[in-house]
Order: C-alpha cells, then structure tokens, then sequence
C-alpha cells in the first residue's frame, strides 16, 4: 500500500498505470507475451482476434490541472476516458483515484465514487429526454439520495451558473446544442465533483459556439478549479484548455507535455504531422522565446557609461532598470548621439531615457506578440508583476519560434503559464 | 419407402393429454382457485359497468375521448357511436348495451391481467438475453398458434364458462405488451444509460428512472395493440361461454340470420374503433422523446 500513499502525496489526485483494454476472448495471450504487448494492432487482431483498444497506459493529473487526451477518432481516447470510471471495465492495470485503487473495488463502492467524486460530460449530451432541465441538473443529487428542495436548489445554482437561468422547465429537445450542452455541464457541477472527465464535450457543436463554450469552460474552471480529464480529438482545443496534454496513437499514449512543448518538439513524425498545422501564435508564450536582456544600464549610470556599453556590445539599445532589476525605461543609441552632440560635456541620462516602453508578461501567447512587436523598434521588455525585468524579445526571436527551427529546453526555464493553477504540487 | 416410417411417429399428443391429465389431478384445486379469483373479478366488473347507468357512461367515454385525443370532433363521434350500438339489437330483442358491457367487461379484465403479467415480464425479458432467448419462441407460438387449440386446455382447467374466454382472450393478447414493453426499454439510447451509470446510479435507479419511463410510449402501443388483440378474440371466446356480442355473431352463425349478424358485427368494429383511438391517442400523447 505505499505505493498508493506516495500516490496521493505528489498531488496527483489521479494516477493511471499500465492501464490495458482488450477486446476479445483471450487478452492473456497479449498480456503475457512479451512481443506480443508492443506488436501492431492490425497484427495482433489477426493473430489472436482481439482488438487492444487502450494499450499501456500511464499518466498522473495533479488536483486543479486540466490534462487533455487528444487523438483521432480510433486512437482509444474515448475508451480510455470510460476505462477511468470503469463504464468499460479495463482489462489490467491500476487507476489510482486519491491514491486509491478503484480496480479493487466491488459495485457498492464504484457507485459511491461515481456518486461523489467523479462527474462526466458527454459528447452527445447523454441528457434524460424524459426530465426537464432542472431535473436533468439534478439527477446526481438524486441519484445521492439528497432531498428534493436541497437538490433543486442546488440544481439551479448550477444552471445559473453556466447561463441557463430560466429555462428550468424546458426540455432537452427544445435546446440548442450548445445550450443542452450547458445543461450537461451544469448537471456534473450540480455534484460538485473533484474530478471532471469530459468526452469530446465540444465536438458536436458549430465553431463558433465551440468556441464560445471553450472560453465559458476556462472561466469557469478559474473559479472552481476542478480537476479534469479531457478528451478531444481537436489539436487547437487541446492547446487551448490543456495545462498537459497526452497524444493517443492505436490505443498508446506517444507523447505527454506542456502544449508548447508538444508544439515545439514533437517527439515523433506522427506527433510532427499533428501538430504541424497547429498554430503555434496560439500556444508559444512569450517565456518560451526571451531571452536574458544581454546587458542592462543602472539609473544612475552616466551617458558614457551607458554609450561603452551599447558600443562594446553591439546594440541598439538597452533597457535602463532601477534598484531591484525593476524596469524604468530605455536609452538607444540614436539617442545617446544626439545627446552627446548638443551636450559636448554630457548631460544628464534621464533626459533621453525612454519611459513609455513597451512592456509584457511572460505568459503572453505569440498571436499578441506580433502587434506589440510590430508597433516598436526595440526589444519588447518582459517583466514580471513587480514590474522585475526577466527577458527581452527581439523581432528575430518571434519569426524563429514561427518557422519552428528554434526549439527551446524551455521545460524547467518557463516561470509560469496562463492556464496553470496556484495550488498546483 | 413410400410410407413415411411408424417407427419415427412421435407421439407428442399422448403426451400433451398425459400431462394435462396429470395437471388435472394434482393441480385441479390450484386451478379451481385460480379461476374462483377470475371469475369473481370479471363478475364485479360486469355487474358495475352494467350498473353504470347509459348516459353515464356515453358522457364519460365523450369526455375522455375528447380530453386524450385534443379533438372535439372525437368527444362527439365516439359516444355517438356506443349510442348506435345501444340502439341495435330490436330483431332478436336483447338489448345490445347490455351485451356490450358484458363484452367490455371481459376485454378490461384481459388487458388488466394482461399488464400484470406482461409489463414484469418484458421488463425481465429487456435485462436478460438468457430469458429474452426463451421467451421469445414462447410469444411467437401464442400467437400464431391458432386459439382454437388452446381452448381445449382453458376448458378442461376451467370448465366452460367465463373464466376460460377469459383465459384464451390473454394468451392471445398478452404479447404485444411484452414484447413492446421489451422492445420499448432496449431502445433506450445508450449514451442515456451511460450518463445515469457515469453519475452512480444503481440498476434499480436506472430501471425506474430512466428505463422504465423513456419505455412508456412503447407500452402504451403494447397497451393498444394488447386490448386490440383482446377484443378480436370476443367471438372465438364466446364458443367456451363467454357472453355478449361475439356470442351474438356466433348465434347468427349458426342460424344463418344476416342482419343480426351484421349488428353484431358492425358494434364489434365500432367498440374497436372507439377503444383504439383513444388508447392510441394515449400513446401518441406520450411521445416526448420523439424529437431525440
């Protein structure tokens, strides 16, 4: 049992190990042969008529963080996804649900973690054409067995909260997509849950609303910071939502990752032709390409100072910091010139320091960089929230990072990125 | 080789009347009890509805059919047609109302019994392949297995008389309720059972929640069909004794009296008639899901 409590120690709240899905009479020939475990699909479904749908599966999802399972229709991810609440009963391996092994658990017990812990959302809605939209919103709590006025209650705080307040009495069938896929929403939140697993949630519906419910889905978990587990086969939304993101290939897991590390370096051609298309404007933050400021002039530095320094190293301009690194303005060389022109004996540095300079954070995404980049001539600044200068980015590292060439280690570098949760480890 | 051989006859009708022998012995009072229920619920039945005085019942069966149906056209035509029923019956000089009573009595203990045993039965038949598999056969022989045939047995078991009508009327009608009912749980959509077992229901829950529910348009089809059934076994019942209007046909049969016949016949249809739309209409209202 210690491998359980290490488990929930590190902050996964769930854990999946050597996860395996057969289908077919005999998936002990596979998990007993060696060979055979690592062989193709089509090969085994020929030599021992069974079908491995989910194949060896392995990852950990810490408590708050959304961790994406993308792959194309066939890849296993659905399967998968049911295998964790055990809908489809998984042929071996371990899923460790707040360090607890809920393979090893009977009925009784399944249906109480089901109950209380775990919510689902469908691709397909899966709401009860027979029950209002209230009732729908409900049914987990009366499924717990929670008194009618307590469950409605609750029901219809949970439809207010994702935009369905006064539509309590309609059913299903009178909804849009995206609107009864709000009600689906609202009927795992009703539950309150600590794990989310969400199937394809979005994929049903038109673009835009998919997107519109995307955005809905991110503020709302920075209010409720659930976990969850997400299965998509679209490449954008996976970026767009994941903190991590797994890419499924026949039933196997081949790549795990930040997304702008699944962005930047794939780890195979099948993950390259993924992601290939992915606009990586979307993904690359601002962290992931600055770099360290070469060298920085002091606020009280004098004019000649600051010249030896740009002139020694070659550069246009240098950001000018105050006590603390804290950022105070810039002083290019234009203007370093000009000073020591009309001033022979040298003047003052803050004549010429350039206050109103543009600044951002190291978790701007790539798509905004481009406006910011193309309004100035300098280096954009990145600063922290104290204003803390940590990097600058040239015009030439943007149009790197866009032509992929550059691929940054940048795992243990990046500070911090936009969709990651304070409770984190 | 032209004969077909002796040694292969299988002398499966011995055995049929064995059994039934030895059933008659050892099982005889079970079944007289059986038929004691029967026959006293058929009786209150017949004695209330004859009971109910015409206009009553003419204005209740006006006002459910315009209710069920939303059709004002329907609360007319209906009581109308039970009026011209009620007016029939001059030549042989019995009152055809009462007769249709008797007959409507038969057919509502039917379909009572029907339910009881059909509903639980499809039920276990859409949570079982196993039962479903042994079931199925049993339903296709009631019902193509022509009733004649399992009038003998009503009659040695019950003697002649109502009780045994009312038998062979439920071995013919009860399946449609079975099956619908069956049919009616295993098309619940999948996704919907998932997301009942994805927030911890119980078989229990789903069954009563969700199954069952979603079911009841099929049943209500099963329903129609079931007291459908139950009445077009009305004369081929009157044969072991039960009275009323198929008794009138079978009479005009036999003493080839045509215009008796056609009342009779035609207040067969009309009852038909009344009875199907508004259980039909019960059905349709029903329909929620339809658009999903």
């Amino acid at each position: 049992m210690n491998e359980q409590n290490s488990a929930s120690e590190n902050g996964n709240i769930l854990e999946i190990r050597d996860l395996w899905k057969i289908f077919g009479d005999n998936p002990e020939l596979i998990l007993n042969s060696v060979e055979k475990r690592t062989a193709p699909r089509q090969q085994l479904l020929e030599e021992t008529g069974c079908v491995v749908a989910v194949r060896n599966i392995n990852f950990q999802v810490s408590r708050g963080e959304i961790f994406v399972i993308m792959g194309l229709s066939g890849s296993g991810k659905s399967t998968l996804i049911r295998c964790v609440l055990r809908l489809i009963e998984p042929t071996a391996g371990q899923i460790f649900i707040e360090g607890d092994d809920i393979c090893t658990y009977n009925l009784e017990r399944l249906m109480q973690l089901r109950r209380n812990t775990t919510g689902m959302i469908f691709q397909h809605f899966g709401l009860f054409p027979h029950k209002n939209v209230l009732e729908n919103a409900a049914y987990g709590l009366k499924v717990r067995g929670i008194d009618k006025e307590e469950r409605l209650m609750k029901a219809r705080e949970a439809l207010e909260r994702v935009g369905l307040k006064g539509w309590e009495n309609h059913f299903p069938h009178t909804l849009s997509g995206g609107m009864q896929q709000r009600v689906g929403i609202a009927r795992a939140l009703a539950n309150d849950p600590d794990i989310l697993l969400m199937d394809e949630p979005f994929s049903g519906l038109d673009p835009l609303i998919r997107r519109q419910m995307q955005d809905e889905f991110m503020s709302l978990q920075s209010e409720l910071h659930k976990t969850i587990l997400f299965v998509t086969h679209d490449l954008d939304e996976a970026l767009k939502l994941g903190d991590h993101i797994a890419i499924m290939k026949d039933g196997e897991i081949v790549q795990t990752g930040r997304p702008e590390e699944v962005i930047t370096s794939p780890i195979d051609d099948y993950v390259r032709s993924f992601v290939q298309d992915a606009s990586a404007a979307k993904v690359i933050s601002a962290a992931s390409i600055m770099e360290e400021p070469r060298e920085r002039i002091y606020r009280w530095q004098g004019p000649k100072a600051a010249m030896r320094l740009l002139r020694t190293n070659h550069m246009d301009s240098a950001f000018v910091v105050d006590r603390g690194d804290v950022l105070y303005g810039l002083v290019s060389l234009e203007d370093l010139v000009r000073l020591f022109r009309e001033n022979p004996n040298g003047g003052e540095l803050s004549q010429i320091i350039e206050k109103d300079i543009i600044t951002c954070t190291p978790d701007i995404k790539m798509e905004d960089l481009f406006a910011l980049a193309a309004s100035s001539p300098h280096p954009i600044a990145v600063v922290d929230e104290n204003r803390k200068l940590i990097g600058e980015i040239h015009d030439q590292a943007i149009l790197m990072s866009m032509v992929q060439k550059k691929t940054p280690d940048m795992s243990d570098e990046v500070p911090s990125t936009a969709g990651e949760n304070p409770e984190n480890g | 080789m032209l004969e077909f051989p002796e040694w292969l006859q299988l002398p499966l009708g011995d055995w049929i009347d064995a059994i039934m022998d030895w059933v008659l012995v050892n099982w005889g009072v079970f079944f007289d009890v059986i038929g004691d229920v029967l026959r006293q619920a058929l009786l209150s039945i017949e004695k209330f509805l004859l009971w109910l005085p015409w206009v009553v019942v003419v204005i209740v069966v006006g006002i459910i059919a315009w209710r069920v149906t939303r059709n004002r056209a329907a609360g007319v035509v209906m009581p109308a047609f039970l009026i011209i029923i009620g007016s029939f019956g001059g030549a042989s000089g019995t009152s055809y109302w009462d007769l249709t009573m008797m007959t409507l009595s038969i057919i509502i203990a039917a379909v009572i019994i029907s339910l009881i045993i059909g509903i639980p039965t499809g039920i276990l038949m859409a949570s079982s392949k196993r039962f479903e598999s042994i079931i199925r056969p049993v339903l296709d022989a009631m019902q193509t297995m022509p009733s004649f045939v399992y009038l003998i047995p009503a009659l040695m078991l019950f003697s002649l008389g109502r009780v045994p009508a009312l038998f062979a009327t439920i071995i013919y009608a009860v399946p449609p309720v079975i099956r619908l009912t069956n049919v009616g749980i295993r098309q619940v959509a999948k996704e919907v059972i998932e997301a009942a077992q994805a927030f911890g229901s119980s078989k229990r829950q789903i069954l009563f929640d969700i199954q069952i529910p979603l079911a009841i348009p099929s049943i209500m089809v099963g329903i129609n069909q079931t007291t459908m059934m139950a009445l077009s076994m009305v004369v081929i019942a009157s044969m072991i004794g039960a009275r009323g209007l198929g008794l009138e046909v079978l009479l005009a049969i036999q003493r080839i009296e045509i215009g008796r016949g056609f009342e009779a016949g035609l207040s067969i249809v009309l009852l038909a008639i009344i009875i199907d739309r508004i259980t039909n209409a019960l059905a349709a209202r029903l329909q929620y899901e339809n658009k999903n």
